[in-house]
């Protein structure tokens, strides 16, 4: 845990989100309990670039894709994913 | 040896297949996927895929365990993605699935390509001349 009850989580961004976010990676502090929908709410407030994606993307926590409702931990790892498109 | 991998190595088919070799088997049911040169009327000039690669690797077992569970005939299951810069012909994909008799492994891989589309984590980039696009067929 960090100071004062915040709790520090790491968000990775692919494919189109990674190209206008200019980074894969970067670090977000919260306080204790938030969730999913909080931290989506503060990225797309922090970084408008990523606004036109935010309805479209599914978020994964610590490699399982998760719900908004999902709680986030002091050091999880959150990846933003816009839809898949392998094979 | 994996048998669920992504990886930014030119793809040997043979080598894959080679992965599910057992006397014990009579069907070897593969699919490759390969980069095709256009795209809704465009020439496309290469593909960059992108993976977030240890989820992806967990999604890819994923499915095989799902198609084992369902299809008991099923004896083993073997995917490896290819990810980067792709160019027109080579092997972005091959799935390929073992079993006794032939009968249920057409089912499974197709249903191991479908799903593979739905849930791992894999983006791809189509470059064509002027412009690219990433796409989804969500």
């Amino acid at each position: 845990m960090g100071y004062g009850g915040d709790m520090r989580v790491k968000i990775r961004f692919f494919a189109a989100p990674r190209e206008a976010m200019g980074m894969g990676e970067i670090e977000q502090v919260l306080p204790a309990g938030a969730t999913v929908g909080e931290l989506l709410d503060a990225l797309t407030a922090q970084y408008p670039v990523l606004v036109p994606y935010a309805g479209f993307i599914r978020v994964a926590v610590n490699r399982v894709y998760a719900g908004r409702e999902a709680e986030l931990h002091d050091g999880d790892e959150v990846a933003w994913l816009p839809p898949v498109g392998g094979g | 040896m994996k048998l669920f991998e992504v990886t930014t190595k030119s793809i040997s088919v043979d080598e894959v297949i080679a992965r599910l070799a057992d006397p014990a088997i009579g069907a070897l049911t593969t699919f490759i996927g390969v980069v095709r040169n256009n795209s809704e009327g465009r020439e496309v000039l290469y593909l960059d895929y992108e993976a977030y690669p240890e989820m992806a690797e967990e999604a890819l077992r994923q499915i095989g365990d799902e198609i084992r569970a369902r299809w008991k005939t099923i004896r083993e299951v073997t995917i490896v993605h290819r990810v980067g810069r792709l160019e027109i012909g080579e092997t972005a994909v091959v799935i390929a699935l073992s079993a006794a008799h032939r009968q249920e492994t057409f089912d499974a891989l197709r249903y191991a390509i479908d799903r593979l589309k739905e849930i791992v984590p894999i983006w791809k980039k189509e470059v064509w001349k002027g412009g690219e696009e990433w796409k989804s067929e969500q």
